[in-house]
């Protein structure tokens, strides 16, 4: 009994899909700007989702920039949300050298203390030869290279004495040694940039792109040395800290912090005059700003697919008047209410089920679109797709649900007699 | 004789038209019995549609009593009523009432698909009933790719594809030219040779005498009803 239950509802089903091909294809313009409403409000979610998915995926990992139980102090917030609050970091105190000295001296939790800074848009001379103008100078000490995962490929790192002398020593990422030292070895060559000779004492190793960026074109020199040459009234150092250990992390950070207020005196009960960036909070910053993007389009999309099950209704009530004729037929053969309200409801889903396949084809495709721009490996949001899908059903169901019943409600003989 | 396949006792219908009321039947009784071929006749808005729509369970009357094969009509709801429609009654239309979109074949195969039959024997029985009509090799037909005759045998197909017990049939010939509506009748001749029961309405004279008892209406009464004491013959 229940067997032959099961298989009626099958064959109902499968029917019930042909006939809404069937009736789909007869209608081919008028089905594809009904489904339009849906494949955008589906393709807006998902294309949004892609689009954050992806840049999640890499940013968790991009985002680790700082190495493990390390965290960073500055001036600025790393991301700032929104310009209004950006007077109350300008005139903060710069964090000076000094402050980075007596920091370090009087710590006693981290592991180590190092301090940098950079110039953007530089250009390097040696001999003839000039590289392009877009080398990012790092002013930096013998932890710089640890603390930005990078490790020596050849020579020597910077040591302290090169900091605490100024020497005019260098560091070399790949780029450089690609542009200007592609046939000899750079170690010991001299040259100048913004006037200033250096000696190269190391190169690191290839790091590669993130983002689309290369992380190759930098160089490393001691961090005096750079302040002799860059320092201006707006100089503002970032200081890194290493805590020992994972469980020292917490207590080495409220060490730091405490110490930080004393020597920019800040009074006590204010907010701190610094910002404390780690991974976690990077993360967890990019976090809120992607929630948003997620809320906004689901916002859109509900509104979009609203208007999109309006007009299937729409579009599926105009359809039961067209076929009126064919309803009283098919009442006539022997169709049952149930057969010609699965009929309709398998339409109105159908064809909302197909704007929704569509709509997550190309959401995937134009949110990959992201990861394609920044070199980042493709994802697919397996989980929206179905929720997508499963809305879609929904809205079929939902919006189709009423004039599929008014179908079915059609007295045989009156709608045999309509013409 | 044995009890009737359709009995039918005072059976009015009733309709509103305005404040104004319009008896379409004013008391019909009559007794439709197994293997007969019967013929409804009468003047235009006499009630023969209304009469057969009420005998196919398309329509439910005002008054009156209607048993089908013993059970009373009134007390069965939709479902049964398609259920009726779909096993025990075909219905063949003037005006074919095909589904233009799709082909013979799919025409054909619908009363099946309410039945519940798998595919493979739905198609088998379609092909069958169609190649009964002559239509054997018409099945990929669309209705517009037919005559007016052809398009009535897939009609008539359809009709007898569920192997009912009752094929009705409201002018069948009205829409045919002379010679399409002689095929059609013989089709429906063979049938009734085959054991069914034919009731079908028309106007023309000649097409009623095909069956063996003829019924005239009048204003939504019977007015004459007379059964031919000839024996057929049936070969
Ligand atoms: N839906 C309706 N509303 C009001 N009156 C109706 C309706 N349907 C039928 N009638 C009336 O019922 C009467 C019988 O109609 P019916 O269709 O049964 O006639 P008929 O004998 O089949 O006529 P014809 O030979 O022209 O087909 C007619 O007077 C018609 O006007
Ligand atoms: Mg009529």
């Amino acid at each position: 009994m229940s067997k032959t239950k099961r298989s009626h509802l099958k064959n109902t089903l499968k029917e019930s899909l042909r006939m809404a091909l069937q009736a789909i294809r007869d209608n081919k313009l008028r089905s594809i700007l009904t489904l339009l409403g849906i494949t955008i409000g589906v393709f807006s979610v998902i294309g949004v989702m892609t689009a954050i998915q992806t840049l999640e995926s890499s940013i968790n990992s991009g985002l680790n920039v700082f190495g493990s139980n390390t965290f960073n102090v500055q001036k600025y917030p790393a991301i700032q949300m929104g310009g209004h609050t950006r007077n109350k970091y300008r005139n903060r105190k710069n964090i000076t050298y000094r402050q980075f000295e007596e920091l370090s001296r009087r710590a006693k939790l981290p592991l180590l203390v190092s301090v940098s800074d950079g110039r953007g848009g530089r250009s390097i001379k040696y001999k003839d030869k000039t590289g392009k103008s877009n080398l990012y100078v790092v002013g930096g000490d013998a932890w710089t290279l640890r603390l930005y995962n990078t490790f020596l490929g050849d020579g020597r790192n910077l040591t302290e004495q090169d900091v605490d002398f100024s020497r005019r020593v260098a560091v070399l990422g790949m780029d450089v040694v690609d542009q200007l030292f592609p046939f000899e070895d750079p170690m010991g060559k001299k040259f100048t940039i913004d006037g200033i000779g250096y000696t190269i004492v190391g190169v690191s190793e290839r790091k590669g792109e993130m983002f689309g960026e290369s992380q190759d074109n930098y160089l490393l020199i001691p961090i005096t040395t750079f302040l002799n040459r860059y320092a201006s009234h707006r100089t503002s150092l970032d200081i890194s800290v290493e805590a020992p250990s994972a469980e020292l992390y917490d207590k080495t950070r409220e060490e730091v912090i405490g110490l930080l207020r004393v020597i920019r005196k800040v009074p006590p009960g204010e907010e701190n005059d610094f910002e404390i960036t780690s991974n976690d909070e990077l993360i967890a910053t990019f976090g809120t700003f992607t929630n948003g993007v997620k809320l906004f389009a689901i916002a859109i999309s509900t509104i979009a697919l609203l208007v999109a099950g309006i007009g299937i209704m729409n579009i599926m009530l105009v359809s039961v008047t067209e076929r009126i004729k064919e309803i009283g037929i098919r009442k006539a053969i022997g169709a049952k209410r149930r057969d010609i309200l699965f009929q309709f409801l398998a339409e109105a889903v159908f064809l909302s089920e197909i704007g929704g396949i569509a709509g997550v084809i190309l959401g995937i495709l134009g949110g990959n679109l992201v990861s394609l721009a920044f070199n980042i490996p493709a994802v697919i949001p397996i989980d929206w797709a179905i929720i997508a899908l499963v809305v879609c059903s929904l809205i079929g169901i939902g919006f189709g649900s009423y004039p599929a019943w008014r179908a079915s409600k059609l007295d045989p003989i009156e709608s045999l007699r309509f013409e | 004789m044995s009890e009737p396949m359709i009995s039918l006792k005072e059976i009015t219908r009733v309709y509103d038209v305005g404040a104004e009321k319009v008896y379409a039947l004013a008391g019909v009784d009559v007794d439709i019995h197994n293997n007969e071929y019967l013929s409804i006749m009468g003047p235009s808005g006499s009630g023969k549609s209304t009469l057969m729509n009420i005998i196919g369970c398309l329509d439910s009357p005002s008054g009156g009593l209607y048993n089908f094969e013993g059970e009373s009509v009134h007390t069965m709801d939709d479902n049964q009523l398609a259920s009726i429609r779909n096993q025990k009654i075909g219905f063949v239309f003037q005006t074919f009432n095909l589904l233009p979109k799709l082909t013979a074949l799919r025409n054909v195969e619908l009363p099946l698909i309410y039945a519940n039959i798998p595919k493979d024997e739905r198609m088998v029985q379609a092909n069958l009933a169609l190649e009964k009509v002559g239509l054997g090799d018409r099945v990929k037909h669309k209705p517009n790719e037919l005559s007016g005759g052809q398009r009535q045998r897939v009609a008539i197909a359809r009709a007898l594809v569920t192997n009912p017990a009752i094929i009705l049939a409201d002018e069948p010939t009205g829409n045919l030219d002379s010679k399409s509506g002689e095929e059609i009748m013989k089709l429906f001749d063979e049938l009734h040779a085959q054991g069914n029961t034919i009731i079908l309405v028309t106007h023309e004279a000649y097409i009623a005498e095909h069956a063996d008892r003829t019924i005239t209406i009048l204003d939504g009464k019977i007015n004459t009803d007379i059964t031919k004491h000839i024996k057929r013959d049936v070969s």
